[in-house]
C-alpha cells in the first residue's frame, strides 16, 4: 500500500481519534498489516500502543541507565526486576503508580494500584512481602487533597490488609503542584526460592493459556489510554470515572495462593498478570517474548455481564486475573487446585508455531472455528510501538530558578515556630496499614530511615540475614535542576538504607513527570534519566526496572517533576535491632558530612516563605559512597556483632527539613532534648545538602577519629540531654509541645482532632 | 509427646504461618488445616488465626463460621478442648457462638496496626493460666473491628465470671471496659485481638507474645494429660 493510500484512507475512517491514536500511528498499523485494522485489531493497537503500555515518550531514553550487576537475575522489560539474595534465596521488586485513578476515584484507585503491583510481583514466583507507598498530594489546607489523601490512605489499607501483604513504608509529600493530581505510588517486594522464579512467556505449540480469577467485566476500558495517557482538563474527573476499576482483595488473595501453589508444583510453564490493557496485553506480551503466536477464543472468557463486544473483552481492565500458560497433560491438576482455592479457571487461548518467516500471530476467534476478529504479529503489539524522540527545551529562566541568593537572604522572626511547622508525623497514616505480618518487621515506618525487615517468608526460612528498603523523592529539588535532584535523590535513598547497615543491591525508580508533548517535561525527563544514571553508575546500584507516568496535569499545569526512586538494600547480620532515630541521655550528637549554609532548594524556603528558586548543594558522589559504607558499616557491627560495640546510639539521616527536623525527630523520638552549640544560622539549620547524617554516640573521640580516617568530615554539633530542643540563638522548644505539634499535625488538619 | 495443634487455614486467612511459627519455637506440633476438613480427631487443640476469612465479606466471621470445620471446632470445644481465636479467630468464634459478645468498628472507624498495652486480668483461660495476674504485656493489634460489645447481662456475667482475660492499658478502639480478650464461661475457649505471635522476639520489637502462647500449648498438655489419665483411670 503506498503513502498515498493509507493517507487517503486516514482521511476518511476516523475510528482511530476517540481511541487516543494519532493519525500517524493508525498509519502505522496499516503499514504493518497491510491493510485496514479490523475493530478488535484498532482497540488492541490503542492500548497496547498508549503511553502507558508502550513508553513510547520515555523508551529511547530509558536506555541510558544502567541496568547490570553480577546479582541481578532479571532487569527492566520483565514484570518485576530479581536479584540475587544468596543462600538460594531471590527478591523480586518493582514500584508503579496509579496517579490518574486516584485523582478520579481516591479509594478504588489507590486500591487497584496495589492490586496491580502485587500481581506483577507474583507473576514472577515470588510471594510479596512487603508494599511502600509513596505518596503525593496537595497542602492539608486544601480541603480537596484533605479529602484525596483519606481516600488514597483506606484504600492502600483497605487492599493491602485485607490481601495479606503488609505495607512497611513510604513517604507522605504535601505540595501545591499536586492539587488536583495526586501521584500514588506503589513499591512491592517480594520472595521466592530462586528455582521457582518464571517469566511471562509463552512457549511450546500446543500448550494451552487459562484465564484465572474475576470474570471480566466493563470496568477500566481504556484505562491505559484515555485515562492514563492524557491530562485533566477542568473538571472532567467525573466523566472519566467508567475508566476506573474496582478492586476485590479477597479474590486477589486466593489468587496470590493459587498461582504459588500452581508454580511449586511445576504445573505452569509461564505466567502473566492482567494489567493494563488486560487481555490484549497478557497475550501479546506472553506470545512475542515466546516467539510465539497465540489463538484466543474470545467467547470462552468468562464474562460479569452480557453483550460485551469482542472489543470490551481484549481491552478490559478487570482486576484479579492471571494468564497461566500449560500443557495440556497438567490441565486436570491445574483446575483442581484452582477449585480448591474457589479461582474461576477458563481455557481461553491456545499457543500455535510461528509462519514460515519465524512471526508469531495473535488471532482473536469469535468461538473455537469462529470467524477471525483479529490477526496481528503478537510482536508488533507488544514491541513495536511507535518510539518519540520529542522535542526537548531547556527551559529558558534556568539561571534564576537555580539562583539560591533569594532563599539565603531570607530571615524568619521565630525559628522556633517555623521548625514546628515543619514537623509531620506519618503515624496517621502508617497505623491504619498492617506493617507487621510475617513477623518480619525490624523496623517499620517510622522506626528509622529505612524499612528494614528479616529476610523470610512464607516457605523461606528465617537465617539472620535482613533486607532493607526505602522510597524517596524531592520534585523540589528536581523542578529547580532536575538532573542534580535526581542524583541528591538517590544519593538520598542509599544513605538511608546504609544507615540500617545494609548495602544497596538495586533500584526500581518511577518517573511522575508532566505533559511529554510539552518540551519542557521531555527536557526534564531526559535530564532526571542522566542524573539517575550518574548516581547509580557511581554508587554501584542498578536500576532493575521502572515505571514512567507522563500526562501528570491538570488544567494545562504539569507537576514538577517527580522521580521516586525505591533502594532495596541487604545486611548479613541482624542479631538484634539496630541503633535507629534516637539518642540516650548524655550521648553527644556528631554530624557526619560537610557542613552547608545553603537553604536554596530547602522545605523552609519553600513551606515558610513561598521561595521555590535556589538549588541544594551539589552532592559528591565518590565521597557519598565512602559515607554510605561507613554508616552501613557502623550500624552492621551494632546489628550483626555476639557482642555490640556500643559506640553508635542512634543514628538519622539529613535530608528534607535539614538538620533542624531530623534533631527534633530525634529529640520526639527518644523523649530526650537537646542542646546544639555548633550551628551557626538558621540556613545551617535548614540547609537540605544530602550527604549527611547525624549520629548520637557515647563515645564521641573514637567515633570522629574513625570518621575522619575515611576522609570523612565530622563535627560534634551538641549533647542530648533535658525536656527542650535547644539550638543556641535560634531555637529552644519544650519537648512536649515539639512531641504534640509533630505527632497531631495530620490529624489536626483533618479535624480528627481539635485544633489548637 | 508434643501435643497436636490444629491452624485452621480459611480462604483469606493471612497470619497462620505466623502463628504456626511460634507454635512450633514452643515445642508443639503445629498443623495447617484447610477449613473443609470436617475430622479433627488427632489434635488437641485448635487455633483460628488473623487474618481476613472469606474476604470479611458480610460481617467479619460471619461466613467462616458455616465453613465445615467449624463443625469439628464446636465438637472439640463443647468436649473441653482448648480452642484460642486471635484477632480475626476471636471474631469468628464469637460469630460461632463459642465465646459471647461481638465485635464491632473501631470507634473513629479507622483500621489500627499499633503496639498496645495489655494487662493480665484474670487466669480463667488456655491462654493465662500461666501467666501472673497484673502482669502488662506489649502486643501488636492489627484490626478494623475489634471494638468488643455485648448486652449489659452478658458483661456482668463475663466480669464476674473472671472472663475477662486481658484488659487494653490505652484502649485503642473504644473497646467496652477495655476488654482485650475473653475467655467462655467453662475457660477452655479464648480470643483476643493483639495478636501475640507477633511479638515473639525482641529483634522485631517484643517478645511478650511469648508468655500468652506458652501458656496455651502448656494448657493444652495438661488437657491432654488429665484426658490420658481419665482414660486410664
Amino acid at each position: 500500500m503506498s503513502i498515498t493510500d493509507i493517507t487517503e484512507l486516514i482521511s476518511k475512517d476516523a475510528r482511530h481519534v476517540p481511541l487516543g491514536l494519532l493519525d500517524k500511528e493508525y498509519g502505522s498499523i496499516i503499514e504493518v498489516l497491510g491493510r485496514v485494522p479490523t475493530d478488535v485489531e484498532l482497540a488492541m493497537y490503542s492500548v497496547m500502543w498508549s503511553e502507558h503500555c508502550s513508553y513510547k515518550s520515555s523508551r529511547i531514553h530509558l536506555r541510558r541507565l544502567p541496568t547490570k550487576a553480577d546479582h541481578v537475575l532479571v532487569g527492566p522489560g520483565e514484570n518485576a526486576g530479581v536479584i540475587d539474595a544468596g543462600d538460594g534465596v531471590a527478591v523480586a521488586l518493582r514500584i508503579e503508580s496509579h496517579n490518574h485513578p486516584s485523582f478520579i476515584e481516591p479509594y478504588q484507585g489507590a486500591a487497584t494500584g496495589v492490586g496491580g503491583i502485587l500481581r506483577d510481583i507474583f507473576t514472577m514466583g515470588a510471594r510479596p512481602i512487603a508494599l511502600m507507598d509513596p505518596l503525593f498530594v496537595g497542602p492539608l489546607e486544601d480541603a480537596q487533597s484533605r479529602y484525596l489523601l483519606d481516600g488514597i490512605v483506606r484504600g492502600v489499607g483497605g487492599y493491602g490488609n485485607s490481601v495479606g501483604v503488609p505495607t512497611v513504608g513510604g513517604q507522605i509529600t504535601f505540595d501545591r503542584c499536586y492539587e488536583r493530581n495526586p501521584l500514588v505510588n506503589v513499591f512491592c517486594l517480594g520472595v521466592l526460592p530462586i528455582d521457582r522464579l518464571v517469566l511471562g512467556q509463552a512457549s511450546g505449540v500446543g500448550n494451552l493459556c487459562v484465564l484465572l480469577g474475576s470474570r471480566t467485566g466493563r470496568d477500566g476500558i481504556g484505562g491505559v489510554s484515555v485515562l492514563a495517557s492524557a491530562g485533566f482538563r477542568e473538571d472532567e474527573g467525573g466523566a472519566k470515572r467508567p475508566s476506573v476499576q474496582v478492586g476485590d482483595p479477597y479474590e486477589e488473595k486466593r489468587l496470590i495462593e493459587a498461582c504459588l501453589e500452581l508454580l511449586d508444583a511445576k504445573l505452569v510453564v509461564g505466567i502473566q498478570d492482567l494489567g493494563g490493557a488486560g487481555l490484549a496485553c497478557a497475550t501479546s506480551e506472553t506470545a512475542a517474548r515466546g516467539g510465539v503466536g497465540m489463538d484466543v477464543d474470545v467467547l470462552a472468557v468468562p464474562r460479569r455481564e452480557p453483550g460485551m463486544s469482542a472489543v470490551e473483552v481484549m481491552t478490559s481492565e478487570s482486576q484479579e486475573r492471571m494468564l497461566a500458560i500449560i500443557t495440556p497433560s497438567s490441565l486436570d491438576q491445574v483446575l483442581e487446585v484452582c477449585r480448591r482455592w474457589e479461582i474461576e479457571a477458563t481455557v481461553i487461548a491456545t499457543v500455535t508455531g510461528a509462519d514460515e518467516s519465524g512471526v508469531g500471530h495473535l488471532r482473536i476467534l469469535d468461538g473455537p472455528d469462529g470467524p477471525v476478529l483479529a490477526d496481528v504479529p503478537a510482536r508488533s503489539l507488544a514491541d513495536e510501538a511507535p518510539l518519540y524522540d520529542r522535542p526537548m527545551l531547556e527551559p529558558a529562566n534556568l539561571d534564576e530558578r537555580r539562583d539560591t541568593g533569594p532563599a539565603n537572604a531570607l530571615v524568619s522572626s521565630d525559628y522556633s515556630e517555623d521548625l514546628k511547622s515543619m514537623l509531620v508525623d506519618p503515624a496517621w497514616i502508617y497505623r491504619q496499614y498492617d506493617h507487621q505480618l510475617f513477623v518480619n518487621t525490624i523496623f517499620g515506618p517510622g522506626d528509622a530511615d529505612a524499612t528494614l525487615l528479616r529476610l523470610a517468608g512464607p516457605g523461606i526460612s528465617h537465617t539472620r540475614k535482613g533486607l532493607a528498603m526505602s522510597s524517596d523523592a524531592n520534585a523540589a529539588w528536581c523542578a529547580v535542576d532536575p538532573r542534580r535532584g535526581t542524583r541528591a535523590t538517590v544519593a538520598e535513598s542509599a544513605l538511608n538504607v546504609s544507615a540500617t547497615g545494609a548495602t544497596p543491591m538495586a533500584l526500581v525508580n518511577c518517573l511522575n513527570f508532566g505533559n511529554p508533548e510539552h518540551p519542557q517535561v521531555m527536557w526534564e525527563l531526559s535530564e532526571t534519566v542522566d542524573g539517575m544514571a550518574e548516581a547509580c553508575s557511581a554508587l554501584s546500584i542498578p536500576v532493575v526496572g521502572g515505571n514512567v507516568s507522563l500526562y501528570n496535569e491538570s488544567a494545562g499545569r504539569d507537576i514538577d517533576p517527580t522521580p521516586t526512586v525505591a533502594v532495596v538494600g541487604l545486611i548479613d547480620s541482624v542479631v538484634r535491632r539496630p541503633p535507629s532515630i534516637g539518642w540516650i541521655a548524655r550521648d553527644r550528637i556528631i554530624l557526619l558530612g560537610e557542613r552547608s549554609a545553603n537553604v536554596g532548594g530547602s522545605r523552609w524556603a519553600r513551606d515558610v516563605h513561598g521561595v521555590r528558586t535556589g538549588q541544594i548543594d551539589e552532592v559528591d558522589l565518590a565521597k557519598h559512597k565512602v559515607l554510605c559504607e561507613f554508616v552501613a558499616q557502623l550500624v552492621r557491627e551494632e546489628a550483626g556483632a555476639e557482642v555490640a560495640p556500643g559506640l553508635v546510639h542512634g543514628i538519622h539521616t539529613v535530608g528534607d527539613g535539614g538538620l533542624g527536623v531530623a534533631l527534633a525527630e530525634m529529640s520526639v523520638a527518644s523523649g530526650v532534648g537537646c542542646e546544639i552549640d555548633e550551628i551557626v544560622d538558621h540556613r545551617e539549620l535548614f540547609s537540605e545538602s544530602v550527604s549527611r547524617a547525624v549520629i548520637a554516640t557515647g563515645r564521641a573521640d573514637e567515633l570522629i577519629s574513625r570518621a575522619r580516617s575515611m576522609g570523612i568530615a565530622a563535627i560534634a554539633v551538641g549533647v542530648a540531654q533535658g525536656d527542650r530542643m535547644r539550638v543556641s540563638q535560634l531555637v529552644d522548644i519544650g519537648l512536649d509541645e515539639l512531641s504534640s505539634r509533630f505527632h497531631d499535625r495530620i490529624e489536626r488538619a483533618l479535624g480528627e482532632i481539635a485544633s489548637h | 509427646m508434643s501435643v497436636n495443634i490444629a491452624i485452621i487455614r480459611f480462604p483469606g486467612s493471612n497470619c497462620e504461618f505466623d502463628i504456626e511459627e511460634a507454635i512450633g519455637k514452643l515445642g508443639a506440633n503445629a498443623h495447617i488445616v484447610w477449613h473443609q476438613e470436617h475430622d479433627l480427631s488427632g489434635f488437641d487443640g485448635v487455633i483460628i488465626p488473623g487474618g481476613f476469612a472469606h474476604g470479611d465479606y458480610l460481617r467479619c466471621g460471619a461466613i467462616a463460621r458455616f465453613s465445615p470445620v467449624m463443625d469439628a471446632v464446636t465438637r472439640l470445644a463443647r468436649s473441653g478442648g482448648p480452642v484460642l481465636g486471635i484477632c480475626n479467630g476471636f471474631q469468628v468464634l464469637t460469630e460461632a457462638g463459642l465465646l459471647p459478645g461481638a465485635l464491632m468498628r473501631n470507634a473513629g472507624l479507622r483500621f489500627v496496626c499499633e503496639t498496645v498495652e495489655v494487662e493480665v486480668t484474670s487466669n480463667h483461660s488456655p491462654l493465662t493460666s500461666q501467666v501472673a495476674l497484673g502482669t502488662r504485656l506489649r502486643l501488636p493489634v492489627n484490626h478494623g473491628e475489634g471494638n468488643f460489645t455485648c448486652d449489659e447481662a452478658t458483661l456482668a456475667e463475663i466480669e464476674s465470671g473472671g472472663q475477662v482475660v486481658l484488659r487494653y492499658v490505652d484502649n485503642p478502639n473504644g473497646s467496652l471496659n477495655d476488654i482485650a480478650g475473653i475467655s467462655n464461661r467453662e475457660g477452655n475457649v479464648v480470643g483476643l485481638m493483639p495478636h501475640p505471635e507477633r511479638a515473639f522476639d525482641l529483634v522485631v520489637g517484643s517478645d511478650d507474645g511469648v508468655p500468652l502462647l506458652a501458656s496455651f500449648v502448656r494448657f493444652v498438655e495438661e488437657h491432654v494429660a488429665s484426658h490420658v489419665a481419665v482414660g486410664r483411670a
